[in-house]
């Protein structure tokens, strides 16, 4: 592998138990940072957990999630700050989180890792303007001084206002979505609700991006399209990508790695390339038994 | 086709007979309901019970019913056979909409010249007086209403006991003013910030809870206030409340007759009661016109959106950064802190407060006013807190029904029943109360409303 | 010891009465998902209905006590359960699928104009009831303080067990149960699949009724008072109940019932009969707080 890249997650032991259920068994993996790195596996394998555990929102029975910012020489500080009980650690060059110890909203807020969800969670009822005002949420709280200076109009929060509508246009002009900025997020078809919540997600700055099958129920044409986001994102922001998907095309196409997961368990690890003619994941898409896996593969190179 | 015809014309009876079934049914099913416990109504007498008997009242209610839904049975509801669950919200009547711009500076303008054209329409300071009286009432219930709104409308979170809030306002101003001395002015902000301390004690332990075990749990702290107001003798002065709390002056003259310190006297009018009280109305008005500017700040910076985005989905907020707890825990704490202002203007008002004040059913009757009016939206609580305080309060003057109903006839004994009615109605008319289309808080190039289909539940 | 035996039985005597009402929430919140706020009114109507129709049965001249009981206990039941039928039907099914608030809205509502229907109609003041079984047993008579168990404290018991019996076999073992259990889980499937669901709703909230009339005789027999507000705070208590023993939980309901009625009267026994509602509500804040989903009801896994 390259030498070169830097590392911006680092999955270790990752165990999550639901009362007897395993549904992720000792997974470490990495993600580099500028690269997409997709998770991909049978329905069931486990795959949103991972997320909602790096994420947040499930805190994981046993294992660490580090993220760094900047240097990844701060790793070397990991061990400090998992004894020492820090939920980060910043030092000059770069800064540490251990996201299975922080709360849901300050992943996101601190560590700066943005999500989007699978049965997609958009502000039906506001506009989607208003929807890419929220993700900006903390930023303005700032600049409003709290609410309380604004709300007397002290403190120029009408500027930081207008950035933050500058850069919601800006995004709704990548998606494509610009001409119903004003309409409520619910009125969207599916497509364009999906490319929405990438660019809500996108409008907190993030430094890793985590997309739950960004690509399910689109046709043909959105998904390109989507690679396409994908990409930009990938090479304008230096925001690096963490993506769950079925749709092997996109998958394929846009990932610089690829992790695969079956059973909670990793079976597979590598590029693309080198994934797709892995015999264990041959079998475990096609549900065979192990001793089968050699037929398998002859025949799928034939 | 023919044989379709032939079919239903076999199966279905005519629309007539179908009508007199139902209303057959009905008038039997309240001839069965209202029977026992109207026709025979239990009177002590010498230490057992006797019955004063009402058929006649039974026997008309019986027609009533029959009647009302045989016509509705061969009128409003003959295309659609009975009436059906309704899925689909209705907009708002566009012409109410539209007229919503032109509405406002009506509205403001009536609110300041009210006390004027009630004395001046009725006649005089002194029968004036009942309807600034009642003009303060409504405005006191709007003020209720816009801080009941940011919890329940804005923010979504399902509060039964926010009269505790009201209770704590009303109760720390007469405290402060009886045990302390303190003016009015002082008072409301202290009981302000006192009412929002204890909307953040609220607030945290229900930070969990969702839909209707916040409700109940509201409902039960709202108890709890009461209940405590009652027993604790020493401090509050139990059941019977506080007398005498200290009226607020105006600028440092009072409201007297005769005196150095005198409005009447230094103004150069003829002293009248009817002073106070229109001075109230303007200090409840003020008070209402800060919080509406506060509300409709809020809303449009991020606290506000907050709110909003928390209503429609909880999880993407946390998704997006933003802290459920003190988002949660401003809106309990604003929402409270509006109910406190009420108080203090309540207790101010009054001269005397008890426990009594602060049941359930104002707690009702505020949420009532905010989910008629239309969740989230400031103008229709002014519709409802009007029709359901006004409305209903007027309906003490409709003496002359007892020339038609006979002396015994007590319009006022019905005034709840009524507003019971109207709330049973008006939702059956109108679910998502009068104003449920969402005005944006920020826009790009048009301002468009949000219809309220899309607009997710107050849910806690 | 004599002390607490005698607060236990008045306890699981109230808590009886509270289990039986709380019955009549958890299953109209676990069916339409709504909180029946006009419950506690409905048995309000219900001590009505027996008192009007126990003057009326011995103003005829029947003195038999177990006819009397039998009488009311049929009378009771039929008004109450029509009175629980209409409310839903004038007041709740126009509003299903409505928004969530519309139909809790619509009840508190009802609950007004029942209270001052009955108001109205049978006036403002506190009403007694015969006392219809007299006599107690008591027990440590020998001791400072005997232990008295009234007659109408054993049969508020037995009656609740007995009715409780048939009511387990009637959401258990019959059809009407499998449709509500289904309509529980998911009202659209259930009325793909062919349940009535009007039907099925609409005799839920007869059940509920049904169970707040035994609940308002059983009260009239032990308490022998009823006013047009009594409805009330005892509705709001049983709905306490209900959430603590984890809504939509039939047995939770009679445990979360039996809860509050022993907290109450052991608190208003030992420390302060002016807090014990107090006590009561707290109970329910703290409960919540630990145990979010109540003590016997399924805990809700976040779906992220």
């Amino acid at each position: 592998m390259n030498e070169t890249r830097d590392l911006i997650l680092d999955v270790e032991h990752l165990t999550m138990r639901f009362g007897g259920l395993v549904a992720i068994g000792d997974l470490s993996f990495q993600a580099h940072r500028g690269e997409i790195t997709a998770i991909i596996g049978p329905n069931g394998a486990g795959k949103t957990t991972v997320f909602n555990c790096i994420t947040g929102f499930y805190k994981p029975t046993e294992g660490r999630i580090a993220l760094v910012h900047g240097d990844p020489a701060v790793l070397a500080e990991i061990d400090r700050a998992t004894i020492e009980g820090h939920q980060f650690l910043r030092t000059d060059k770069g800064a540490l989180f251990l996201l299975e110890r922080m709360a849901d909203y300050r992943v996101s807020q601190y560590a700066r890792v943005a999500r989007t969800f699978q049965n997609i969670r958009l502000f039906g009822g506001m506009t989607l303007l208003e929807n890419l005002m929220v993700a900006q949420h903390n930023k303005l709280m700032v600049a409003s001084g709290y609410t309380a200076l604004a709300l007397v109009g002290l403190g120029g929060y009408g500027r930081h206002e207008r950035e933050a509508i500058d850069k919601a246009r800006y995004w709704l002009n990548r998606v494509g979505l610009i001409d119903r900025a004003d309409e409520p997020a619910a009125a969207l078809s599916y497509g364009a609700q999906r490319r929405l919540e990438i660019a809500r997600a996108m409008c907190t700055d993030p430094v890793l991006l985590c997309l739950d099958e960004p690509a399910a129920g689109l046709n043909p044409r959105e998904s390109s399209e989507l690679s396409d986001l994908l990409l930009f994102i990938r090479r304008e922001h230096q925001t690096s990508i963490l993506l769950i998907e079925h749709d092997m095309s996109v998958v394929m196409e846009i990932s610089d790695h690829v992790v695969v997961l079956d059973y909670g368990r990793k079976i597979s690890d590598g590029s693309p390339a080198a994934v797709r003619s892995d015999p264990n994941v041959i079998a475990a898409y096609l549900g065979v038994e192990e001793d089968e896996v050699e037929d398998v593969v002859q025949e799928v190179s034939a | 086709m023919a044989t379709d015809d032939a079919v239903s014309a076999r199966t279905e009876p005519s629309p007539v007979v179908a009508a007199l079934r139902d209303a057959a049914m009905w008038g039997l099913i309240t001839l069965l309901l209202t029977g026992p416990v109207v026709g025979l109504g239990t009177v002590a007498s010498s230490g057992t019970y006797g019955f004063i008997q009402r058929w006649p009242l039974v026997f008309s209610m019986t027609a009533i019913a029959f009647a009302v839904r045989f016509i509705l049975m061969m009128t409003v509801w003959r295309r659609r056979g009975a009436p059906a669950p309704r899925k689909v919200v209705a907009d708002l009547p566009k012409s109410l909409d539209s007229l919503r711009k032109l509405f406002i500076p009506v509205f403001v303008l009536l609110a300041f010249a009210y006390p004027f054209i009630s004395v001046f329409v009725a006649g005089g300071m002194t029968p004036g007086r009942y309807w600034i009286d009642l003009g303060v009432l409504v405005l006191t219930y709007i003020l209720l209403g816009w801080g009941l709104n940011i919890v329940v409308g804005l923010a979504g979170l399902l509060d039964l006991g926010y009269v505790a809030f009201y209770a704590v306002g009303a109760y720390t101003f007469a405290l402060l003013s009886m045990n302390y001395d303190l003016s009015f002015w002082v008072c409301l902000p202290i009981a302000g910030i006192i009412a929002a301390m204890f909307g953040v004690l609220l607030g945290f332990p229900v930070l969990r809870l969702r839909g209707d075990y916040l409700a109940i749990v509201t409902l039960a702290f709202g108890e709890i206030i009461r209940l405590v107001l009652i027993n604790w003798r020493e401090f509050t002065g139990g059941a019977s409340g506080i007398n005498r709390i200290p009226r607020p002056s105006f600028f440092g003259f009072e409201f007297v007759p005769s005196g150095p310190t005198s409005f009447a006297q230094f103004f150069g009018i003829t002293h009248s009661p009817v002073h106070r009280l229109i001075f109230f109305y303007y200090v409840t008005l003020l008070l209402a016109f800060v919080v509406l500017i506060i509300t409709i700040r809020l809303r449009r910076l991020p606290i506000g959106r907050a709110w909003e985005a928390l209503r429609e989905d909880e999880i993407a907020c946390r998704s997006l950064g933003i802290s459920v707890v003190n988002t949660k825990l401003t809106a309990f704490s604003l929402g409270a802190m509006f109910g406190g202002f009420a108080g203090t203007v309540f207790a101010a008002r009054q001269g005397y407060i008890s426990p009594q004040d602060f049941t359930f059913l104002t707690s009702a009757l505020v949420l009532a006013i905010v989910v008629l009016g239309g969740l989230g939206s400031n103008l229709g609580v002014v519709f409802s807190a009007a029709v359901l305080v006004g409305g209903v309060e007027m309906l003490r003057n409709l003496g002359f029904l007892k020339q038609i109903f006979g002396n015994d006839f007590d319009p006022t004994t019905y005034r709840m029943l009524i507003f019971g009615v109207l709330m049973v109605v008006i939702m059956v008319w109108r679910p998502r109360g009068l104003i449920s289309s969402r005005s944006p808080s920020v826009f790009l190039t048009e301002r468009k409303t949000v219809s309220a289909a899309m607009v997710h539940e107050g849910r806690g | 010891m004599e002390y607490f035996l005698q607060q236990l039985i008045n306890g699981v005597t109230l808590g009886s009465i509270y289990g039986l009402i709380a019955i009549g929430y958890t299953m109209v919140y676990g069916i339409i998902g709504m909180i029946n706020f006009a419950h506690g009114d409905i048995f309000m109507v219900s001590t009505m209905i027996s008192l009007v129709a126990v003057v009326l049965i011995l103003s005829i001249g029947i003195t038999a006590v177990p006819v009397i009981l039998l009488l009311l206990l049929l009378v009771s039941l039929l008004l109450t359960s029509l009175y629980g039928w209409t409310v839903e039907r004038m007041a709740y099914r126009p509003l299903r699928g409505s928004f969530r608030l519309a139909p809790l809205i619509s009840a508190i509502g009802m609950s007004i104009v029942l209270q001052n229907y009955i108001q109205n109609a049978q006036g403002a003041d506190k009403k007694s009831f015969p006392t219809l079984i007299p006599g107690y047993m008591s027990f440590f008579n020998e001791g400072s303080f005997p232990v008295i168990l009234q007659y109408s404290q054993l049969s508020v018991m037995v009656v609740t067990v007995v009715v409780l019996c048939i009511f387990t076999w009637l959401v258990t073992k019959t059809s009407l149960g499998r449709a509500q259990r289904a309509c529980e889980q998911d009202l659209k499937m259930a009325a793909l699949l062919g349940v009535n669901v009007d039907r099925t709703i609409s005799l839920t909230f007869v059940i509920g009724a049904a169970l707040a009339a035994v609940a308002g005789l059983m009260h009239l027999i032990y308490y022998g008072v009823t006013d047009f507000y009594a409805g009330f705070v005892v509705g709001i208590k049983a709905f306490t109940a209900a959430v603590l023993g984890g809504i939509g939980s039939l047995p939770g309901a009679v445990l979360g019932g039996l809860t509050i009625g022993l907290i109450e009267t052991f608190f208003a026994g030992y420390v302060s009969v002016d807090y014990k509602d107090v006590a009561a509500f707290s109970i329910l804040a703290i409960v919540l707080i630990f145990l979010p989903s109540g003590l016997l009801g399924r805990p809700e896994v976040e779906k992220v």
